[in-house]
């Protein structure tokens, strides 16, 4: 499995934001976007994930059959998409019966990422680490090869980076792919790195 | 899909308890207008049906617009756009307007024999507007997706959405308090208008999901 993108280039009503950018990632592989504010990193995830559409070029997965990118990745986007009045697990569960292909239990992934006892509150009483913690859960409970995070990390904890690290890791180890924009090291060895330019690069 | 709409009604019913203010929007429209037509209880019962539907039409608009609107503030509709291949699109939007209706509407169309009799409705009619309502009610649903969907990304849509499609659901108005007319006037028939009510909500089930589905993935940015 191959994510390839050629000339792809992304703009955001009609303002020219990055590209052409040329750049692969095979299985087992993690590209980390890095770049400052405005950049265009969370365009480039959009852009990659299919939500918005490449003002030039194209990005296709290679080797996945009829499987498009956006039914073979998980996106974590700077929302969590999670609803603030059901609990964690109801919200998992939802997640993990509409995304299909069924992972890792509820209670395992909450042990994953360090949030074990709190799967019946509701995920509007958590803490802002937490709740990030609980939808990078989301990525546990259905399983998809492709990771597409957008600043995966923005506000946890020293602890729990170095246990997302982990589990990424562990994702790239089972033959996954990860695209990550983030302003600080995520801490997963060999990955590789690609800096966007400025506003007009 | 079943989780979808689990999840939406439950949401419908536990988040600010969208159901219960339709139903007392529903019943503070109804209630003032024998107050405000005068004690003429024929008058009353004639104009019953139009002021049931116009309440019901209204209500059913309150809570349309959050439709996507909250979906798209916690990032769930980009996941909901990216699961196309999984679940169509358009389908995910038939299910949450079910889900919709069933949290929102439906307790209107349960109120609605209540109302009836303070509008002096003889028991014919009030049966009439009741089974109206709950043919007719799913199509302003499925229109108001259309509405929802289109007005998504603007901050304070609301009343944006209900202007979009009040030309639409006037059709549905029409033949919905014509056929509860019917059932209760002889001369007039109850059958014609009340199919032509259950053909619009089919035909805006198919049409809605499709145009809503369209224009929300026209407007992720």
């Amino acid at each position: 499995m191959r994510l390839m993108a050629t000339g792809l280039s992304g703009e955001r009503a009609g303002e020219h934001v990055f590209g052409p950018l040329d750049f692969s990632i095979s299985a087992g592989e993690a590209l980390v976007v890095t770049g400052e504010n405005g950049s265009g990193k969370s365009t480039l995830l959009r852009v990659v994930a299919g939500l918005l559409a490449p003002s030039a070029g194209s990005v296709s997965l290679e080797g996945a059959g009829d499987e498009t990118i956006a039914s073979s990745a998980h996106y974590l986007g700077h929302q969590n998409a999670m609803k603030t009045a059901l609990t964690v697990e109801e919200n998992l569960r939802f997640w993990r019966d509409f995304e299909g292909e069924p992972h890792l239990e509820i209670d395992e992934a909450l042990e994953m990422v360090g949030l074990p006892d709190i799967g019946h509150l509701p995920f509007g009483y958590l803490s802002t680490g937490q709740k990030r913690r609980a939808s990078i859960a989301r990525l546990l409970v259905s399983y998809r090869p492709v990771w597409l995070l957008d600043e995966p990390t923005a506000g946890l904890d020293a602890r729990s980076e170095r246990q997302f690290a982990g589990l990424m890791r562990a994702h790239l180890e089972d033959g996954g792919l990860i695209m990550a924009a983030t302003h600080v090291p995520l801490g997963i060895g060999g990955a590789r790195e690609m800096v966007m330019g400025g506003v007009n690069a | 899909m079943l989780a979808l709409l689990h999840r939406d009604i439950r949401l419908g019913i536990r988040a600010g308890g969208g159901a219960l203010v339709g139903v007392l929007f529903f019943l503070a429209v109804v209630a003032v207008v024998p107050f405000g037509v005068g004690p003429d209880l024929n008058l009353l019962a004639r104009i019953g049906p139009a002021i049931l539907w116009i309440g019901a039409l209204l209500a059913s608009l309150l809570g349309l617009d959050r439709l996507f609107q909250a979906d798209r503030e916690d990032g769930s509709l980009d996941l909901l756009i990216l699961a196309d291949q999984r679940h169509m699109l358009a389908v995910t939007i038939f299910v949450k307007c079910a889900a919709h209706w069933t949290a929102s509407v439906l307790p209107l169309v349960v109120a609605s024999p209540l109302l009836g009799l303070f509008m002096n409705m003889e028991p014919v009619a009030i049966l009439a507007t009741s089974a109206t309502l709950f043919a007719g009610t799913p199509a302003i649903a499925f229109i108001g997706a259309v509405g929802a969907a289109v007005a998504v990304s603007l901050p304070r849509g609301g009343l944006l959405v209900s202007v979009l499609i009040l030309p639409l659901v006037i059709p549905v108005l029409i033949f919905g308090v014509s056929a509860a007319h019917g059932a209760a006037n002889d001369p007039q028939p109850f059958l014609p208008p009340f199919l032509i009510l259950c053909a619009l909500t089919l035909f805006f089930a198919v049409i809605g999901p499709f145009s809503a589905a369209l224009a929300l993935r026209s407007s992720s940015d």
